[in-house]
């Protein structure tokens, strides 16, 4: 085990001192620099795998951040600190976001997400096989090492936004669903307060793969907050990965769609996961969609859409390929099946209850305007 | 001497009572099991105990040119790292690394000297007073190598394939040609051709590979070490490092699973005992996940299958190729293409198999070796041919049901696939499937039903067994054997309780000593057909010289009685026509003047009978799944495995056998499959995460029938072996039923979605 320093503060002042003093050159993407640690579901692999080698842990698991509260308006706040599984089953979760529910659900296995908690999820890192290995090169891992995966296995790999030094996908379920919902988070550090609107929150990999987020060290995540939703009733979480549970995604589509009373939709959210170095929404994809009823080609319209621009990468053999071309055709029936579903209130592929069944004519939560 | 019975010792609950031979009885080492006290390999301590952590090099091929050490020995904690410069002197002859089952070649040697011959070879060991303070220390372990062009990739070298130089015990090559199996293929008037390819697995049981030495104050080495036989493990031990056999004892007493990964002594062994004679210490290695992608694994195979029939669907030629993987150092060879000529009754075969060097670790048995591949080649290559006749695939197999071994001109000893055929398919409900592709549906879902034949060999070798029956009327039988998660220790109990006429509580089996009678590795699914018929040759000594003592009562009604007038029944000797009479074993034993009667028998195979015939256990598998052809993504749904491999001894452990090697057939042909970075020489999903193995949630239930079936050629039980034989074909009954479904014919494993979905 290498060796680190250790701290377990009482409160978020304590935390916030505690993992100073900073140094000018610590940046998250540096495998030294001091961190938070709550379930520690990958950071401890990481530190196991030598991929991490953090100075110092500050555990934060004694903070008061555990809450999952009403807000005014009817929105909600989740705390960082709260669990993974505990935030799935959290009755107002249930009820005003069955999306988030059903995405955590897809995601690891009970165990892991009885400890994970929603903070850390979002600093998870990506499952890129080179990135778990420090005896071959990485970019994310080792800036400037290069890119095995490009050219390589890259199976797991990101379509979409990728860059000449990076095709690392994000691999977490729940930040898909936060990021079809607006979430925003909230973070503190001894600096203050900010709030972060979860589309800008993960960053692209361009020419600093390292830097998953736009966290600076010593930043805290404190909560997530989640404005009213008009979508419980149409919404769906929908993921295909290689086996039946307990894999990565290969693509994940978080759909939800408002509709008015003459069946046409109103309001239409759609992020991918599994895609890209982030959850992967575009407006303007979603646009296509507004004042349209719910069919099979204004879906692929919106799906053609979203997926502008993907590429695919990888190496092949003539039996089989380990690269990633599958998964552009892929997305695209996925987007359309997960909005299909999102219509009939089909919440998800993966076991999650299914809350809702109306048809989209009939009167429910996010039916009304 | 009454062998001591320590805590370690399964023996079943008070009040199991008398069982008999194929009933049901759960596993009598479970509890140790589940509350912890079952200790495995790294799970034994010594006094003052040094932990070492290997370091392996991810570099492909190459040269050692030095090691920076400076940092790595400065750690706290650390007493010493070895390294190929750094090590006590041992023997480097690549004979006295030669294990009992190592094909022809030299042996990997461990630390030897500086070249590399493998993306994860280890190249030192870092020796701590803490498993912490080691692993990290071994993070700071510099190396500085020269590195090599290598290869590693089969498919790209198929243009090298050649003869295998040399052999392995239980391997036979490939029989030679019979027919003209490509002049009938020219001229068939319906043939298929297929290619295959399966990449590398590796064995991943839960318990990694790990090594615990207790070294005595007389330097004795207990060696505590995850191995499918602690005699192989001895037998390596005291040739590389010239200790006589009675300075070191191998114990196994709990393997958490090895599928073949235990077969060969691995690097971890010869690790620890080096240190352990460097430091004067007793040591512990274990290995990681991570590092259970270091040493053997199931070959990767490239195989071409041609069928030709006639249109009656008799078949009229077999050619099947393979041409597998192995190291630069030794020829690992299995039986890939020999199924091929004897599962089918066919007057034309030709069979080839052919190795390819390549910069890897030797490849080891993996459950099935050699069939899991092969077998499932013909098998798919069988069912296109039942498209290509428009024949129902088990009426296609069944007219070319082989009654004799075609390979070898013998008869089967027994062999009632037939019946696996009719049972599996009357439980599956197969009269019921509709033949064309694509014409059964579920909602979104396209539903296909698929089906293959499974074969594998059924092998006795050698065994001893000593049983020891106590004054106290217990009973203590042992033997070398091993008991891998298997039911080595409930079958041995049984049967020995049986043929004693005892409760099962009253019987221990100990296994997994070196010092103990000596017996066979445990693979190949010869276990039961070999230690067992050794521990009832033993019991029935032991019941003779029972009757010896009851005659000897003067004055007793056994003092005339014959062998045949006596029975052993609830721990007496009694009379079959006089129930009434009885002497119980702790009487006799009593009386014998001695704490206890010990006997011992060499069980040794009928080699004479046995060569007359064909041994072998079949199945038929049956398998449905469900596919959603948007994504590819496959659920099998249910499976019926109809298996034929003689008398089932132990129904309850033996149908866990049957379940896991579907569960691992299911795995095989969906998720299985270790990716090799070619230009890096290396495999890279070396983690749980990534290596995908299936879970609960695409495991249905798995329903398993054992058909009648009794092999006295075999074994003097009855019994044949079911290790191996409920993995073999289900990949390709799920590789069919893909096919069913979608009219898309996946030619490599692991069917993933990329491969199913719909263009």
């Amino acid at each position: 085990m290498n060796a680190f320093e250790y701290l377990a503060p009482r409160d978020l002042a304590g935390a916030l001192h505690g993992i100073g003093p900073l140094l000018a050159d610590d940046s998250l993407g540096s495998p030294t620099t001091p961190r938070f640690i709550a379930g520690g579901t990958n950071l401890l692999d990481l530190m196991k795998e030598n991929v991490l080698r953090p100075s110092k842990l500050v555990n934060i698991d004694h903070l008061d951040l555990h809450g999952i509260e009403s807000l005014p308006g009817g929105g909600l706040r989740l705390g960082a600190l709260a669990r993974n599984a505990d935030t799935a089953r959290d009755p107002l979760v249930l009820a005003r976001y069955p999306l988030l529910s059903a995405a955590i659900q897809a995601g690891a296995s009970p165990q892991i997400r009885n400890m994970a908690s929603n903070g850390g999820n979002l600093l998870q890192r990506t499952r890129c096989l080179y990135f778990y290995d420090t005896g071959v090169p990485c970019n994310k891992r080792s800036p400037g090492s290069g890119c095995p995966a490009i050219d390589g296995l890259a199976r797991q790999h990101a379509i979409l936004g990728t860059s000449e030094h990076c095709i690392a996908t994000h691999p977490s379920d729940f930040c898909v669903a936060l990021a079809a919902l607006d979430a925003t988070v909230l973070v503190q550090s001894a600096q203050g307060q900010r709030r972060i609107a979860f589309a800008d929150f993960h960053r692209l990999p361009r020419d600093q793969p390292e830097l998953d987020t736009q966290l600076q060290p010593g930043d805290l995540i404190t909560h997530l907050e989640l404005p009213p939703s008009p979508f419980a009733g149409h919404s769906s979480y929908l993921k295909l990965r290689d086996r039946a549970s307990f894999a990565f995604a290969l693509v994940s589509v978080a759909s939800a769609l408002e509709f008015d009373g003459q069946r046409r939709i109103t309001a239409a959210r759609i992020a991918l996961g599994g895609v890209a170095h982030k959850p992967w929404r575009r407006v303007e994809a979603e646009a296509e969609l507004i004042g349209h009823a719910p069919t099979a080609d204004h879906f692929a319209r919106a799906a053609d859409r979203l997926l502008e621009g993907a590429r695919s990468y990888g190496s092949a053999n003539r039996f089989a390929s380990h690269g990633n071309a599958f998964k552009i055709p892929l997305a695209h029936r996925a987007i359309v099946r997960a909005l299909e579903m999102a219509t009939r209130g089909e919440l998800s592929n993966t076991g999650a209850p299914s809350l809702r069944r109306t048809p989209p004519h009939a009167t429910t939560q996010g039916a009304q305007p | 001497m009454t062998p001591l019975i320590d805590k370690q010792q399964p023996v079943a609950d008070e009040g199991t009572g008398t069982v008999g031979l194929g009933s049901s009885v759960s596993r009598v080492d479970g509890r140790l099991k589940v509350i912890g006290q079952a200790r495995y390999a790294a799970e034994h301590f010594g006094a003052d105990m040094v932990y070492g952590v290997v370091v392996n090099t991810s570099v492909a091929k190459g040269c050692i040119r030095s090691f920076d050490l400076t940092e790595a020995l400065a750690a706290p904690g650390v007493l010493d790292i070895l390294t190929h410069e750094r090590r006590p002197k041992i023997r480097s002859l690549g004979l006295f690394y030669k294990d009992m089952t190592a094909p022809s070649g030299t042996p990997f040697k461990p630390l030897h000297d500086e070249h590399i011959h493998y993306s994860g070879q280890p190249v030192a060991l870092v020796l701590a007073d803490s498993f912490e303070a080691a692993r990290h220390a071994a993070s700071l372990v510099k190396l500085f190598v020269d590195t090599a062009p290598h290869e590693t990739d089969l498919l790209a070298n198929l243009g090298h394939a050649r003869d295998p130089k040399g052999f392995k015990a239980g391997f036979s090559p490939p029989p030679k040609p019979r027919g003209d199996a490509d002049a009938a293929f020219d001229a068939a008037p319906v043939k298929v051709e297929v290619e295959f390819h399966s990449g590398v697995e590796h064995h991943n049981p839960m318990e990694m590979h790990a090594t615990t030495v207790i070294r005595a104050s007389d330097g004795h080495l207990t060696i505590h070490d995850k191995t499918q036989s602690p005699v192989n493990s001895r037998w390596v031990v005291s040739h590389v490092f010239g200790l006589s056999k009675d300075k070191v004892t191998v114990k196994n007493g709990f393997v958490g699973g090895a599928f073949g990964s235990g077969l060969r002594p691995q690097y971890q062994l010869i690790l620890a005992v080096m240190a352990s004679l460097q430091l004067k210490r007793s040591v512990r290695v274990v290995l990681t996940r991570q590092q259970m992608f270091t040493f053997g694994h199931r070959p990767e195979t490239w195989q071409r299958v041609k069928l030709a029939a006639e249109r009656d669907g008799r078949l009229v030629s077999v050619v099947h190729e393979a041409v597998c993987e192995t190291s630069r150092r030794e020829d690992y060879v299995e039986v890939v293409v020999n199924w091929s000529g004897q599962l089918y009754r066919c007057d034309n075969v030709r069979l080839g198999y052919q190795l390819v060097e390549l910069d890897q670790y030797s490849p080891i048995d993996m459950r099935a070796p050699g069939a899991a591949h092969g077998v499932h080649a013909l098998e798919v290559a069988m069912d296109e041919l039942s498209y290509s006749l428009g024949m129902d695939p088990l009426e296609l197999r069944l007219r070319n049901y082989a009654e004799r071994d075609d390979n070898k001109g013998l008869p089967f000893s027994t062999k009632a696939l037939r019946s696996c055929y009719d049972q599996g398919a009357e439980r599956f409900g197969w009269h019921r499937r509709r033949p064309e592709p694509r014409s059964q549906r579920e909602g979104r879902e396209l539903v296909g039903w698929g089906m293959a034949t499974g074969t594998w060999d059924a092998l006795q070798l050698f065994a001893r067994a000593r049983a020891v029956l106590c004054a106290d009327g217990k009973l203590v039988v042992s033997s070398a054997a091993t008991d891998i998660g298997t039911g080595t220790y409930t079958v041995m109990s049984m049967i020995a309780a049986e043929a004693m006429g005892l409760p099962l509580e009253s019987v221990s089996f100990q296994l997994g000593d070196s010092n103990l009678p000596i017996a066979p590795i445990e693979g190949g699914s010869s276990h039961v057909a070999t230690v067992g018929s050794a521990v009832q040759g033993a019991c029935e000594k032991l019941r003779r010289a029972l009757w010896k003592l009851a005659r000897a009562r003067s004055g007793s009604a056994f003092e005339k009685a014959r062998w045949a007038d006596v029975e052993f029944v609830q721990g007496a000797v009694r009379l079959r026509k006089s129930p009434g009479h009885a002497l119980s074993f702790q009487e006799l034993v009593s009386g014998s003047g001695k704490p206890s009667l010990d006997v011992s028998y060499l069980m040794l195979p009928n080699v004479l009978k046995q060569r007359k015939y064909t041994r072998a256990t079949h199945s038929a598998v049956f398998v449905e799944v469900k596919v959603d052809e948007d994504f590819g993504t496959v659920r099998v749904t249910r499976v019926v495995n109809a298996i034929a491999a003689g008398r089932i001894l132990s129904a309850k452990t033996a149908r866990s056998q049957i379940t896991g090697g579907v569960v691992w057939g299911i795995s095989q042909a969906l998720h299985e499959e270790s990716l090799t970075d070619h230009t890096l020489g290396r495999f890279m999903n070396h983690s749980f995460a990534e290596y995908h193995v299936a879970v609960n949630a695409d495991v249905p239930d798995i329903d398993v029938i054992f058909v009648e079936e009794d092999d006295r050629v075999v074994s003097r039980l009855g019994a044949k072996g079911v290790g191996e034989i409920g993995i073999v074909g289900v990949a390709a009954a799920v590789c069919n039923a893909v096919y069913h479904a979608t009219g898309r014919r996946v030619l490599s494993t692991p069917i993933t979605p990329d491969k199913v979905m719909a263009p």
